[in-house]
């Protein structure tokens, strides 16, 4: 696996996918989808105002999966919040905070991730299924922001939370269960290292 | 229950303790801390430093290495709500951020 994307002529990024990687790329959008979860059912016309709003207001309690809890963090407190405020009021602070914005942003994160299943279906491979994928316009950033998201959601999976876990990870024996999914992750981090130096 | 005009009583006490609630909380700004993590690129977050708050890019690059060397860095400051929305921006952009006020 060893795509890197390169930029366009013009604008935009490119990089060459074998039919494995399109397929790998796919299924894991396809698991952030999944992840991040449906979005808001458009209200009916005849609904009631009053409602439509209340019912568009978010959680307000932190996910209770790992990776979501990352994809959606809480706003106030964290290391480095001040040893005099009060844990309770961070709390309610945080709670209101994601009450009204954790819809908007699971919708960016759902949108991102769909862009990336969207620009690979639209793919015509050759006959060995590989293909070259061109992004220009906002899809560069949408492809960012969902590698970025990949990235952190398979981390939370591998319980990465020190950078020098990083290394161990790097060095794990081939029958080590992790191994494809540690191949996943640093695969995920050249395209989107090689697609940061395009833009 | 009887027409007794209690309200002036009311209005006082009202005005009294709004006093004593007003004073405690001085204008202090509030700053947003973006965090280390194992996780984000260096590139990455010198990037989304340059493109969301459009810093030049030595300055964006002193504030990742800020946040890789220290654990964490101001990149903004100002009021609660557009230290709000700075939060949201970065959360956005999958960069763990947090807001409070800067009592330093």
């Amino acid at each position: 696996m060893g795509g890197v994307f390169e930029p366009l002529e013009g604008g935009g990024a490119a990089v060459a996918l074998d039919e494995i990687e399109i397929s790998i790329l796919r299924s894991l959008a396809v698991q952030l989808l999944e992840l991040i979860g449906p979005g808001e059912p458009e209200p009916a016309e005849d609904a009631d105002p009053l409602a439509v709003l209340f019912a568009a207001e978010g959680p307000t309690e932190p996910p209770s999966d790992p990776a979501l809890a990352r994809l959606f963090p809480d706003a106030y407190g964290g290391p480095g919040a001040g040893s005099g405020e009060d844990p309770e009021e961070l709390r309610a602070r945080s709670a209101e905070f994601r009450r009204f914005t954790e819809n908007d942003l699971r919708t960016r994160k759902r949108e991102d991730a769909l862009a990336v299943v969207r620009s690979l279906d639209a793919l015509t491979p050759a006959g060995d299924g590989a293909a070259v994928l061109e992004l220009a316009g906002e899809l560069p950033l949408r492809w960012l922001g969902a590698l970025n998201d990949l990235r952190l959601t398979i981390a939370a999976r591998l319980e990465i939370t020190e950078d020098e876990q990083s290394g161990e990870l790097y060095r794990l024996p081939d029958d080590d269960p992790r191994k494809p999914m540690v191949m996943a992750y640093l695969w995920l981090g050249g395209l989107q290292e090689t697609l940061i130096e395009t833009l | 229950m009887g027409r007794v005009s209690v309200a002036p009583i009311e209005i006082e006490r009202t005005e009294s303790a709004e006093e004593t609630f007003a004073v405690p909380e001085p204008d202090v700004p509030w700053v947003t801390l973006v965090h280390n993590d194992p996780v984000n690129l260096m590139s990455y977050v010198t990037y989304v430093f340059q493109a969301y708050f459009g810093y030049p890019k030595d300055k964006a690059t002193r504030l990742m290495l800020d946040v890789h060397n220290k654990g964490r860095a101001v990149v903004s400051s100002g009021t609660r709500e557009e230290m709000e929305r700075d939060v949201q921006a970065m959360h956005g952009y999958g960069l763990w951020a947090t807001l409070s006020q800067d009592r330093n």
